[in-house]
């Protein structure tokens, strides 16, 4: 192995690393809504100071890497990918601590039918499992798997999309939930964007494995 | 951890030319130091005072100290065979000896005093598989140097040099005459043999001091402009003519 593949490998650790620790914020916030849970909530939240520093050391390492090892071809498509794939990651974690945060402004645990209507916990899950994915396909390069990322996010899309005249109905028939109502909705359009940074992650990945620009391109042509 | 090398206000002078002015440096053990700057600006001359190679040539005079392995090297009754088997040194250009693969190496040890047959096929052996070399040669040791490639040639030249057990290797511009594929296996070979070895290496190669090097000296007109860790040396150089010149603005 050169001493390129090892500084590559050892980027490729610290990536996953930060992508696991980012898909536990987000699952935790789901914990904390479901168990109203604040302690946890006050956690993700601590935590997010380290998914920061996270994004600090590999944001470094790549610029180390670019400015040592003048990496071509598939090594410098895979620190450009890592190098996006971290922003998207931070975005994440930003994105938890944004959900957690609203489980410590709210009062009273969150109206179970609320997150049922809405199907709020489905979206989550649904948010949760497309972030394993991409990290599945980014761990063994698998462009397959990537590429079903792009129909998976359409689904939050649809939710998110639906949920404005569920809630409608719902805070018209719970106006003492009015508060909750928008809190949710908030949530929803914050998991909507997770499917968004996960697109964002699948195309580059496809990008670094397959040399294929898929930006701003149609669903069909993806 | 104690440095292996220091320098202390050392200047050198070319009979009336200064050709490093008041360069103050530590170099510490286990580690690859890139010497880099424009031609002329002293590196090859401040890598030569190491192992006193500047004594040959004529109208050199130093000041300033010298401390390599806690010893003041520049001082009287100093053994230079000693210091010259404890820093190794490898050139632009490889120079085997003419004679076969297997006696490059022998030799210098014969010189050093082993004697002993099977040791010296041992150490022959040892050498060339340190230098990455011994898969290519294991089956024609007895054939002359001259019929190795030239990259190959410069890793016996390395392989000549750790045969002798030396605890710092100098290289001036090692790979510079060399295709890329013998470079980088130069660069590999640079890289693992840090683990034992302390490097110091002069390069007009950029991008090769980054891979390379852990530590990089930036030379100007004699003078050391910025000394630091290659990393930050190569993303946020302090100086101006660091940067000028790394980036290619000047030199």
């Amino acid at each position: 192995m050169t001493h390129l593949d090892e500084e590559l490998l050892q980027l490729k650790k610290e990536i996953i690393e930060m992508w696991k620790l980012v898909g536990l914020q987000l699952h935790k916030t789901q914990v904390a809504l479901i168990t109203f849970d604040k302690d946890l909530a006050r956690e993700v939240m601590a935590t997010e100071k380290r998914v920061n520093a996270m994004e600090l050391k590999v944001d470094r390492d790549c610029e180390n890497i670019f400015a040592l090892f003048n990496p071509v071809a598939v090594d410098l498509r895979f620190v450009l990918a890592v190098l996006k794939i971290n922003s998207n990651l931070e975005r994440i974690g930003d994105i938890a601590e944004g959900l957690a945060r609203f489980i410590l402004i709210v009062e009273n645990p969150f109206d179970d039918y609320l997150l049922e209507v809405t199907r709020t916990i489905l979206m989550y899950e649904e948010a949760n499992s497309i972030l394993e994915d991409v990290l599945n396909a980014f761990e063994n390069e698998d462009t397959k798997l990537a590429r079903g990322v792009f129909k998976r996010d359409e689904y939050l899309d649809e939710i998110n999309i639906q949920c404005n005249t569920v809630l409608v109905e719902y805070i018209k028939n719970n106006p003492d939930k009015t508060e909750q109502g928008l809190y949710i909705l908030s949530a929803i359009r914050k998991l909507e964007r997770v499917g968004d940074q996960c697109k964002n992650i699948a195309e580059e990945i496809i990008f670094y494995i397959e040399a294929k620009v898929l930006k701003h391109r149609g669903n069909i042509t993806k | 951890m104690t440095p292996i090398i220091t320098t202390r206000f050392v200047n050198l002078f070319y009979n009336e030319f200064q050709a490093l002015k008041n360069i103050n440096m530590a170099i510490m053990p286990n580690t690859v130091t890139a010497l880099i700057g424009p031609s002329g600006c002293g590196k090859s001359s401040y890598l030569r005072l190491f192992n006193r190679m500047n004594d040959l040539i004529d109208g050199v005079s130093i000041t300033g100290d010298i401390m390599v392995d806690g010893e003041m090297i520049y001082s009287k009754g100093i053994d230079i065979v000693a210091l010259r088997r404890k820093v190794g040194m490898v050139f632009q250009k490889p120079n085997p000896f003419p004679k076969t693969i297997f006696e490059n190496i022998a030799y210098g040890l014969r010189v050093n005093g082993v004697t002993d047959k099977k040791r010296i096929e041992e150490k022959v052996e040892f050498s060339l598989q340190q230098a990455a070399l011994w898969e290519e040669v294991k089956d024609k040791l007895k054939k002359s140097a001259f019929e190795l490639s030239g990259g190959q040639q410069q890793r016996l030249c390395i392989a000549r040099a750790l045969a002798i057990e030396p605890s710092i290797i100098l290289m001036d511009e090692p790979a510079s005459a060399l295709d890329p594929i013998s470079t980088a296996k130069i660069e590999e070979l640079i890289y693992e043999l840090k683990r034992n070895y302390t490097i110091v290496i002069v390069t007009h190669n950029m991008q090769q001091a980054g891979r390379v090097s852990d530590y990089t000296a930036f030379f100007y007109l004699g003078e050391l402009i910025e000394f630091g860790d290659t990393k930050e040396i190569f993303t946020h150089p302090k100086d101006k003519k660091t940067q000028n010149y790394i980036t290619g603005r000047f030199g």
